[in-house]
């Protein structure tokens, strides 16, 4: 048992603490999407121009080849810094890796290369408004006409779509199949007449999401992904990289988010003290490091796990639950401590902490739903991690 | 970084796990649980042959020198099997020993704990008081070079059959004084878990000798608190970990409505969630003991955190895995109240979950309120 950096780790991380520092563009523009692309754009620009853009790529595609925990170091040390995500983010994390693992030669010299730079902005068509967690039953028709793929249907929870030139969509090229096997992955083409992608407006008053509607979108034969039939199986994959990265950039986000929240308790009045004197928050805030750290020693365990096996593991899901319920557990907390100025958003003169409690706690309202309900998690543990019995 | 269990400390969990599993089936656990005393001579004997006795000594004391990781995986076996064994208060006592008994206390007493050829358990809380580490309030009385103790010390563990208690005293010293000395007068009390007595250990003028008062103030006795914490936060760790099992293992198998009950989500959610708890549970108590062996400055921190999680998980899951076998797992026939009633001794013992948390909200807090680092 070793919970240490190795030196040439070290050395690693060293590198990118000095290059974040360096290069660290300072806060996002808050509120205007327009201007946080733009300026997430930028700042992939200089990722990728450090070589930093799509780190865990083989050095073959234009990446940096860097090991599990260079990954780990590199994700932590930037959500540390406060590093802004890059635009391409969804490029980044699944599109390069699907392409990787399951394109052809000409579709990695195609795409790869404007994924990293940031030039083309990618999104995610895969859930529908009535196939959520239940995805495979996905609606969306593909049908084929000569050399084209004719698409009409409809997508939703699409992240960034109105910024994105490709779309991964998974559609249902074969109604009579099974549903897991009917499935096709495509890259679509999100600039032509047949696509609409419309800002669903969430509850923080955001456009984070769209939804996507395809009326007769037209897609070449040599955009589908993996073979015609295999949808469900590249989907996974996808998805399966989404949760790998993210561990330790969630768990150092906590950690700022930590630091905060005891800045809060300092700095708020309660009962003639402060909130950090009230032995009941007191007992809340260290239960909240606890978790934290709890799931930064579990995500250390499951690197450990993952590498000696090649592939992450089911038990992933456990971290992806435990981050939502802190980071929820959190902001709900800070808005307790704020007390009767809990109201108090983002734009108001007696808001404390600028409101961005607030918008935290409205935001992560959404962290047990997206990338996976945590209702769906326990039942990915409960089937395959418990082996108890499946209830469909 | 490697986040597992060594080849060696595989090896000591796989030797545990079978030598526990064939000594402690049920029936001999129930027979030890309402045995009049709750002692079992031959399994300590075995124990001590395994060297489990001086796992942590150091060789020089006729230990094993091994670490606190070894500690816990063997710890977390005892409370997987719920072994009722003094093995813990034993291990306590050895722990204060090799960390700040003198040469010859070593050499007089720390040799046979090690050994197991005798056996102690600390007296450290005095009758009315709040019980919570660090505050004691006995007088350790000076009589010439002597001390003299009066008093009543409450939840004293496995004193049936203790050859030395370490008594605590206000000055926060310890003191070794032998069951058999004159003076000493012990009470068993009845506690929930009867597979790990408490007693209540009087001391009326008892007279020790100026060697048998160990030479360290309170302070230097915390490294061993914390690594005793891990410890314990391993034994309610593993039992989560077998009253899980038990849960699921039910869960598969009875059926209601024309379905195993593990098919039902109102179930398998709650066995999930017993899963996480006792992960987290696992997580915290080897990088505390980790940090014990490697990082001993970030031990203190890290051995709360442990044993506030701990303390919680320890009966949390098995109150769960209680509610998953619905009737049959109240009653006393099914082995799982024995889990229940463990792990909710162990959370109150060596400072229970707001105790420990307290001292986790004291470092973060007080790290918050000091200028910012840069």
């Amino acid at each position: 048992m070793d919970l240490t950096l190795s030196p040439s780790e070290e050395e690693f991380r060293d590198e990118v603490r000095t290059w974040l520092e360096e290069n660290h563009p300072g806060p996002e523009p808050e509120g205007n999407l327009d201007e946080i692309m733009a300026f997430r754009r930028e700042w992939q620009g200089k990722l990728h121009a450090g070589g930093w853009a799509g780190i865990s790529w083989p050095e073959a595609y234009g990446g940096r080849g860097a090991t599990m925990i260079e990954q780990a170091i590199f994700v932590g040390e930037a959500a540390r810094q406060e590093a802004p995500s890059p635009a391409n983010v969804l490029g980044l994390a699944m599109g390069g890796p699907v392409v990787i693992a399951h394109g052809t030669d000409e579709q990695k010299q195609r795409y790869l290369e404007p994924i990293l730079t940031g030039e083309e902005i990618w999104c995610q068509g895969f859930s529908e408004p009535e196939s959520g967690s239940d995805l495979a039953s996905l609606k969306t028709r593909a049908v084929k006409d000569g050399d084209e793929w004719v698409v009409t249907g409809q997508k939703v929870w699409t992240t960034f779509a109105q910024y994105a030139k490709w779309c991964m969509l998974v559609a249902r090229t074969d109604p009579d199949a099974p549903k897991h096997q009917g499935l096709t992955y495509f890259l679509m083409d999100m600039e032509q007449e047949g696509v609409e992608a419309k800002p669903l407006v969430q509850i923080t008053g955001e456009g984070e999401f769209n939804e996507v509607f395809m009326e007769e979108a037209r897609i070449p034969e040599a955009n589908v992904v993996g073979g015609v039939g295999n949808g469900w199986g590249v989907a996974i994959t996808t998805l399966m990289n989404e949760r790998a990265g993210l561990a330790f950039g969630a768990i150092a986000q906590i950690q700022n988010s930590l630091g905060r929240l005891a800045k809060l308790a300092t700095e708020v009045r309660t009962n003639g003290g402060s909130a950090a004197d009230d032995a009941y928050y007191r007992q809340r805030i260290a239960q909240l490091h606890i978790e934290a750290e709890t799931m930064r020693l579990n995500a250390y365990r499951g690197l450990t796990k993952t590498m000696q096996s090649g592939i992450p593991g089911p038990e992933g899901s456990l971290g992806k639950w435990q981050w939502a319920d802190i980071n929820q557990g959190l902001t709900e907390l800070a808005l307790e401590i704020e007390g009767a100025y809990a109201p108090l958003g983002r734009g108001s003169e007696h808001a404390v902490a600028g409101g961005a409690w607030q918008y935290g706690f409205l935001r992560s309202r959404a962290n047990s739903i997206e990338g996976g309900t945590t209702d769906i998690l326990k039942n990915i543990i409960a089937e395959r991690v418990l082996g108890l019995p499946r209830l469909r | 970084m490697y986040f597992d269990l060594t080849d060696e400390q595989q090896a000591i969990k796989a030797t545990a796990k079978d030598f526990l599993a064939s000594r402690f089936k049920s029936e001999r656990i129930r027979e030890i649980a309402a045995s009049a005393d709750g002692t079992d001579p031959d399994g300590w004997r075995q124990m001590a042959e395994l060297g489990w006795t001086g796992l942590a000594v150091p060789e020089q004391w006729g230990g094993q020198g091994l670490g606190i990781v070894d500690l816990a995986v063997l710890f977390e076996e005892m409370g997987y099997a719920l072994a009722p064994s003094p093995l813990f208060s034993n291990t306590i006592v050895a722990l204060a020993l090799s960390l700040c008994g003198s040469d010859e206390q070593r050499d007089r007493w720390l040799r046979p704990l090690a050994s197991g050829e005798k056996r102690a358990t600390p007296a450290l809380w005095d009758a009315g008081s709040p019980a919570t580490p660090g505050s004691y309030t006995m007088e350790a009385r000076a009589d010439g070079d002597a001390v003299v103790l009066d008093g009543e010390k409450v939840l004293v563990m496995d004193a049936a059959g203790a050859d030395l208690f370490m008594v605590a005293t206000a000055d926060g010293r310890r003191h070794l004084v032998e069951s058999g000395a004159e003076g000493v007068s012990v009470s068993e009390e009845e506690s929930i878990d009867t597979t790990r007595r408490l007693s209540a250990v009087r001391l009326d003028g008892v007279r020790v000798a100026a060697e048998d008062t160990m030479p360290a103030a309170e302070a230097d006795y915390y490294p061993g608190f914390f690594r005793l914490c891990v410890a314990l936060a391993a034994e309610s760790t593993g039992v989560a970990q077998r009253s899980l099992e038990m849960a699921v293992e039910y869960a598969k198998d009875r059926q209601q409505f024309g379905r195993p009950i593990g098919a039902y989500q109102a179930v398998s959610h709650r066995c999930a969630q017993m899963l996480l708890e006792t992960e987290n549970s696992r997580s915290a108590v080897y990088g505390a003991a980790w940090a014990a062996d490697a990082e001993p400055d970030s031990l203190p921190l890290a051995a709360s955190m442990a044993k506030a999680y701990a303390s919680d998980v320890g009966w949390r899951v098995p109150n769960a895995s209680i509610q998953v076998h619905g009737g049959i797992g109240f009653t006393w026939e099914h082995d799982l109240h024995f889990f229940l009633k463990r792990g909710r001794a162990n959370a109150a013992m060596f400072g229970d979950a707001k105790w420990h948390r307290e001292r986790v909200a004291d470092a973060v807090l007080t790290r918050a309120a000091a200028p910012a680092a840069v």
